[in-house]
């Protein structure tokens, strides 16, 4: 150990989490006088001192450590307070707000499949649950009955998914879950043996061990309670469990002042004062100057190491063993185990010992061995044996004192090849963390970009670099290292306070996406605006929009809107459906006249009441006259006059006029028969004489009003000129009629005017008349056999015709 | 047709393979409901929903009722709904309508929202601010593209134009770029890709985007190149009238999602039929890219043919007779039936089209295509108008004149909007700030002018200088040039020729010899060239955003570069795909069109209508 404990660990708190931990040492945390505070103290598993402050909150009754290496304290208020590996606080939360009368008396802080829970007991009895600190939900359990003050002992367990916490009260045992407070019987226990004053979980919550006041030992399964183990009488200072690995059989450990006895095996002499922590497989005594390991030995170790073995391991070891003195007895021991045909086995052991020996020479002897023995087997995969080479490195490199994380290789199994560089991260052994990945191949994604990540994360917060320099050192690691997400470094930076910072990381993200979010969290919306526009994702820009709509005032909102086009009629497009007002507000900041006034004459159409709706035109009418469109004014003031017009005829004479265009109004007035009031519109808005003709053209032939149509006809000469008159007539069935008009059209259309009457002679002495070769032709085409003499005579002007 | 076509063309890839994705991930969206529920369509999503899962499809999910959604309140009462709609806040707010009356009757009912394609947060904020958005659960059918026919994939998106071109909403360029990731990601990788436009430009970008973010799986690519071309890159072509027979149909009788519905004087009964329309229906598929003028040819000579067919059987013996009706004689009656109906849509076609208006709109359509008697065509369009003859072709009319004219003079820009507002209503006034804004009705700019100050100034210095002044005048104006870009590309052939419709020379044939569409022109230009080089001056004109990128590997010859994807953003018409066809045969190559929609002139312009509150 590197650390040099002056008065022992006596006094202190002391917390050490499993799997090679840190230690955590808070000295005489009882203390109470304001002017010597208790030093709290970080060291790693191998003493090295990571952090040491003075303690300035109140009392702690209890320390322990999260899963994700945070320290947990535990003050007599209630409240526990987070601190990194680094000694630097992270958050607090409360066990509830009653325990600040009735004071933590005692609080253990316990692992769970949910994560790392804290449990305490206060003055007045009861116990308080938080399963997952993450995810803090209080639960109070029920009392226990007779229960006053401090219980005898107590302790957690995990099972089935559900945390209980078993408590005796005397001699009372009791478990408590969520609901109720049930009485226990240990069998075989006897009520002779007094209460119960100690009381211990194996790691894994599987077995229990009890130790009365009369100096009783009971261990069986946890719950339901089962099965004695034993009953021995002691007097302990110190109850831990441990596990032997291959035996499933649980074992005791008990530590009294200067002796720690395994129960049912032997006992040791302590040095010093020590504390015990519990792991997976064996038990860390951490004493003031050494910390050891106190554990069963693997059972390949014992078939390999025990005094004249014979098993295949041992054989394979002392052959190898012989081969390196290049002795002939190699051959004789590696003969034996060929005959046993078990030379696989013996590989297999030895590459299994290896990997729970902690001593660099014996596991390269039994890694040699192996190699050896593998050389004589044919067919054998050698897939364990490197890995457990590739292992072996790791754990050597990670138990070394400077990095101190003494796991065994059960534990590393246990705790997975991530979460131990999570660990090496956490205590910011990037480059080991690093190199672990690349040696073991572990995809980027996982692991090299993961503690990229973490690195960046913690480089952002040195607080002597200026933000340039980060952001270059930052890129110049990280470079475009999948996984890594500059957003979330940048998230980090903005947090410890350099907005600055952050902005200069964002740049680096390629994905704008993920900028955007920050820099609204950081109140850059301008530039989360454009970032969103950038990306091209709609979603994004409409995300950013609706966040700026409700932080800016309206103007400054507008404003910004203005500036970029593409999230402008994306919010129009929004407003159109969902907020018609503030479209127009919208219009009105940018003086956008032209859109104010279509926008009052879409408004127009939605506004039923006539007055209303003349009273919206009139407004666009304003605005098209702001807009300088005089085209679009007229046309809104025509269309205003047209309405009233209307409306004066819907209620003089009922003609249901209203809302119908200025051509569909006439013609309903002259199928009306009001041909004076479509005259009167033919005049008032300066109709063309075309259109009007046209118009009153086809409304009376459809109307068969033939004397007012030949009235019509001679009012003037017609500007559509008479085709017109005997096309409609003909569509119309009245040959008759038709015929009429035949002798007014002009020249050029005569031809045209006299087949569409059907009159052939007379479409045929034009067409010679006028000498025109092609109408001659068309007048041809429309001759059946019957015309025989009209087509000699056509042909024969064509022939003529082409002579000249 | 009598092509000198090349015999090498590559196989198309299985486009099918669409289909049975999203047919799928529909499966899973509505078993992720269990037990009976109810199931509301977007009216708009019913054909092509029809096109991927039929109703018994949907009934063997435990769908029990479907229904339109109509946005009224519904009378469902079944006590899980299911809505599967396009991502539009009015439904989503119907939606909200539904589950608040739900609410205040005390009925308890389970709700889940299928957007299609995608979600848009607006459309969650709705939900959020009426309350409702613990009520519903939301789900993505990532249905994008859908097959209409072996060449033709639809993204069935037509708010794609208005809201992108016109009110400078970007929200469905993701979308474009998410459909082009999956094709890239089944058929890909592309080689190469061009693309003319703002919106190719930026569906390119977010397709990237895509590609980047999700890992890449090297195969076998299926489609070589890709071309992505924006609708306001060339408006000429769907603003005229489309002649060939399968844009005519469409212009007359609308096809819808690959199908037609034929009324009863098409049918020669009371009902209408429908019917599907592609590569698998025989006739059709000889006849839809041909000239209309050519269409009864081909039918007579094809009725002939099968009356052969049917006469083999005259001389049969009992067994042949046997094979006869068990192999041909279904495939047969099949033809049978459907060569009467196309015939009888021909004649039907015959009687609208080839009355003298038609004529004499084709004439004014190519006078203005080449520039030639642009006061006759004014008086035309002016008649047009005041004879009422169709509200939306005289606004096809009057935009064609703009867009090809480089804009009206101002005289005629104000008399004409003042005659059509006189006919069709003063709500028309939005009609044409909407026309403005996308650049399809214009007044003269001042810009023009220009060209007129040009040639005088031009005819007083030499020719060195009067080049230079040509750039900067040109420059000076900005909106389209058709005129310049139809020298340029020589897409109006000269017409003293005359041009054999049964012969095809080049694409102009699709608009009966007069013009060839810009759009389709440009990806030929560029095809060949294999860059935008050498077209600047047009990419200019055009207003540019062209640019070309080369991908993944270049360096096989297969089968597979010789096959081109092309992407129209903001929609298509049936001319130009035939036209891509006829290119396709002339040059070996194979084109699959993608676009937003099928358009055509009506549709184009009915988008941009504003009278509809």
């Amino acid at each position: 150990m590197f650390w040099s404990l002056r008065d022992g660990l006596g006094d202190s708190l002391v917390a050490a989490a499993p799997y090679g931990g840190p230690i955590a040492l808070l000295r005489e945390p009882l203390r109470r006088s304001p002017s010597t505070r208790p030093q709290l103290e970080i060291y790693s598993a191998s003493g090295a001192s990571i952090a040491s402050f003075p303690w300035k909150s109140g009392p702690v009754v209890h320390l322990g450590w999260s899963v994700n290496d945070e320290l947990l304290c535990v003050q007599e208020d209630g409240t526990v307070l987070i601190y990194d590996l680094f000694g630097s606080f992270k958050r607090h939360f409360s066990m509830g707000q009653e325990v600040v009368q009735s004071q933590v008396l005692e609080a253990k802080v316990f692992h769970s499949p949910y994560g790392t829970g804290v449990a305490i007991v206060t003055g007045s009895s009861r116990f308080t649950l938080a399963t997952n600190i993450e995810d803090l939900k209080l639960r109070r359990l029920p009392e226990v009955p007779g229960l006053q003050g401090q219980p005898s002992c107590w302790a957690v367990l995990t099972q089935d998914r559900q945390t209980k916490v078993l408590v005796s009260s005397g001699p009372e045992l009791y478990v408590l879950d969520n609901t109720s407070c049930t009485a226990v019987y240990p069998p075989g226990l006897s009520p002779q043996a007094g209460s119960i004053v100690h009381m211990s979980v194996s790691f894994s919550y599987k077995y229990l061990a009890l130790f009365t006041e009369t100096g009783r030992l009971w261990t069986g399964f946890s719950l339901p309670l089962q099965l004695p183990v034993c009953l021995l009488t002691f007097e302990p200072v110190y109850l831990s469990r441990c596990r032997r690995p291959r035996s499933q059989q649980p074992s005791v450990v008990l530590m009294w002042d200067r002796l720690l006895l395994v129960v049912g095996s032997s006992r040791f002499p302590l040095e010093d004062q020590s504390v015990l922590v519990g792991e997976l497989d064996g038990v860390r005594i951490i004493g003031s100057i050494s910390q050891e390991l106190l554990q069963e030995v693997p059972l390949v170790c014992q078939d390999i190491f025990k005094i004249a073995s014979m098993a295949p391991g041992a054989l394979l070891l002392e052959a190898h063993r012989e081969y390196e003195k290049s002795s002939q007895k190699a051959d004789e021991y590696l003969r034996e185990i060929k005959e046993q045909n078990v030379l696989g086995d013996a590989v297999r052991q030895c590459v299994e010992a290896a990997a729970h020996e902690y001593d660099p020479d014996t596991q390269k002897a039994l890694m040699r061995a192996a190699s050896f023995g593998k050389c004589f087997l044919t067919e054998f995969s050698p897939d364990q044996f490197v890995t457990t080479c590739r292992e072996l490195r790791v754990l050597n490199a990670v138990r070394e004192s400077s990095v101190g994380m003494p796991l065994t290789h059960t534990q590393f199994k246990q705790m997975t090849l991530q979460v131990l560089i999570d660990r090496l991260v956490y205590r910011q052994f990037y480059p080991l963390a690093i190199e672990v990945c690349r040696y073991l191949k572990i995809p980027d994604y996982q692991g090299v970009s993961r503690v990229l990540k973490h690195w960046a994360s913690c480089k952002v917060q040195q607080k002597d670099l200026t933000d340039e320099a980060i952001a270059r050192a930052v890129c110049a690691k990280v470079g475009d290292s999948p996984g890594v997400s500059y957003s979330d470094v940048a998230a980090k930076a903005y947090e410890c306070g350099r907005p600055e910072l952050a902005i200069k990381l964002l740049d680096f993200e390629a994905r704008s996406g993920e900028q955007v979010p920050l820099l609204l969290k950081m109140k850059r919306s301008q530039l989360a605006l454009s970032k969103a526009v950038e990306s091209g994702d709609t979603d994004l820009v409409y995300t950013v929009v609706t966040y700026l709509k409700n932080e800016m005032n309206r103007g400054d909102f507008f404003m910004t809107l203005r500036n970029q086009p593409v999230a402008l009629s994306l919010y129009r497009q929004f407003c159109k459906l969902q907020e018609p007002q503030t479209l127009k507000d919208l219009f009105n900041q940018d003086d956008d006249h032209q859109e104010l006034g279509n926008f009052y004459v879409t408004s127009s159409y939605r506004d039923k009441r006539l007055e209303g709706r003349l009273a919206q035109l009139q407004s666009a009418v304003d605005e098209y006259n702001k807009a300088k469109n005089d085209f679009a004014a007229k046309a809104t003031e025509e269309e205003m006059r047209l309405l009233r017009f209307q409306r004066k005829l819907d209620d003089e004479k009922g003609a249901g006029l209203l809302g119908l265009s200025l051509q569909a109004t006439m013609e309903a007035l002259m199928s009306l028969g009001l041909h004076k009031q479509a005259e009167q519109l033919y005049r008032d808005f300066r109709v063309p004489d075309k259109r009007y003709w046209w118009l009153k053209l086809t409304s009376l032939a459809e109307k068969e009003q033939w004397e007012e149509l030949e009235k019509f006809s001679k009012s003037k000469k017609s500007p559509i000129g008479y085709l017109a008159f005997v096309e409609v007539c003909m569509k119309n069935n009245n040959r008759h009629e038709a015929k009429k008009y035949v002798s007014k059209v002009t020249p050029e259309q005569k031809v045209k005017a006299h087949l569409a009457v059907g009159d052939l002679e007379g479409a045929a002495d034009a067409a010679i008349e006028r000498r025109n070769e092609s109408e001659m032709g068309a007048v041809l085409s429309r001759c059946s056999a019957s015309d025989r003499l009209l087509m000699d005579k056509l042909n024969r002007a064509r022939v003529a015709t082409a002579k000249k | 047709m009598a092509h000198s076509a090349r015999r090498d063309s590559p196989e198309l890839p299985d486009l099918s393979l669409l289909k049975r994705l999203v047919r799928d991930q529909l499966i899973y969206l509505l078993e992720q409901l269990p037990g009976k529920k109810d199931l509301f369509i977007d009216s708009d999503l019913m054909s092509p929903l029809d096109r991927i899962a039929n109703v018994s499809t949907l009934k063997q999910h435990e769908v029990d009722k479907l229904y339109k959604v109509e946005h009224k309140p519904i009378v469902s009462i079944s006590d899980q709904i299911c809505f599967l709609i396009r991502p539009r806040i009015q439904t989503v707010k119907w939606i909200c309508d539904v589950v608040n009356a739900d609410k205040a009757a005390g009925k308890f009912r389970r709700y889940k929202i299928i957007f299609t394609p995608q979600k848009f947060y607006a459309c969650e904020a709705v939900l959020e601010e009426q309350g409702v958005f613990g009520d519903v659960t939301t789900d993505e059918w990532a249905f994008y593209l859908l097959p209409l026919d072996e060449d033709i994939i639809s993204l069935e998106l037509p708010e794609f134009f208005r809201d992108n071109f016109l009110a400078g909403d970007q929200r469905w360029v993701r979308t474009a770029g998410s459909a082009l990731h999956l094709l890239h990601s089944l058929f890909g990788p592309f080689s190469k890709v061009y693309g003319i436009g703002r919106c190719s430009k930026m569906t390119y970008e977010s397709w990237r985007e895509q590609v980047e973010q999700g890992e890449q799986k090297a195969r076998h690519a299926e489609i070589g190149n890709v071309f992505l071309i924006d609708r306001d890159v060339d408006f000429v072509t769907p603003l005229c009238s489309q002649v060939v027979y399968e844009g005519l149909v469409d212009d007359i009788f609308r096809i819808k999602c690959g199908c037609v519905e034929f009324g009863p004087e098409v049918t020669s009964s009371d009902k209408s039929i429908k019917v599907m329309l592609n590569s698998q229906d025989k006739v059709f598929n000889e006849i839809r890219n041909e000239h209309f003028s050519n269409v009864f040819g081909f039918l007579s000579q094809k009725a002939r043919n099968l009356q052969t067919a049917y006469d083999k059987r005259r001389g049969m013996d009992i067994q042949q007779m046997k094979t006869f009706v068990s192999e041909e004689l279904k495939g047969l009656k099949q033809e049978h039936r459907l060569l009467s109906l196309h015939i009888s849509a021909s004649e039907s076609i015959m009687k609208k089209k080839t009355k003298q208006d038609f004529q004499e709109l084709l004439k004014t359509e190519h006078c203005l295509l080449e520039g030639f008697e642009i006061r006759e065509c004014i008086s035309f369009i002016e008649e047009h108008i005041n004879r009422q003859v169709s509200m939306i072709e005289s606004l096809r009319l009057l935009c064609l004149l703009s867009v090809t004219e480089n804009g009206l003079l101002p005289k005629d820009f104000k008399s004409l909007k003042a005659q059509y507002l006189q006919s069709y209503g003063a709500d028309h006034l939005l009609t044409f700030s909407n026309l403005r804004q996308l650049g399809l009705l214009v007044e003269q700019q001042p810009g023009e002018t220009l060209t007129v100050m040009e040639s005088k100034v031009g005819k007083l210095v030499n020719d060195r200088t009067a080049v230079k002044l040509t750039d900067a005048f040109s420059s000076l104006a900005k909106k389209s040039h058709f005129r310049a870009l139809s020298k340029k590309l020589n897409l109006v052939p000269k017409s003293d020729e005359e041009y054999d419709l049964r012969v095809p020379r080049d694409m102009a044939y699709i608009f009966s010899g007069a013009y060839i569409p810009l759009s389709c022109k440009i990806i030929e230009q560029v095809l060949e060239r294999d860059s935008w080089t050498g077209l600047e001056e047009v990419t200019r004109l055009i207003n540019g955003h062209e640019f070309a990128v080369t991908g993944a590997d270049p360096k096989s010859k297969s089968d597979a570069q010789r096959i081109i994807l092309v992407m129209f953003l903001g929609g298509c018409t049936f001319s130009e795909i035939s036209a891509l066809r006829f290119l396709g045969k002339e040059r070996g190559y194979k084109f699959i069109v993608v676009t937003t929609a099928i358009t055509n002139s009506s549709r184009l312009l009915e988008a941009l209508l504003d009278n509809n509150v």
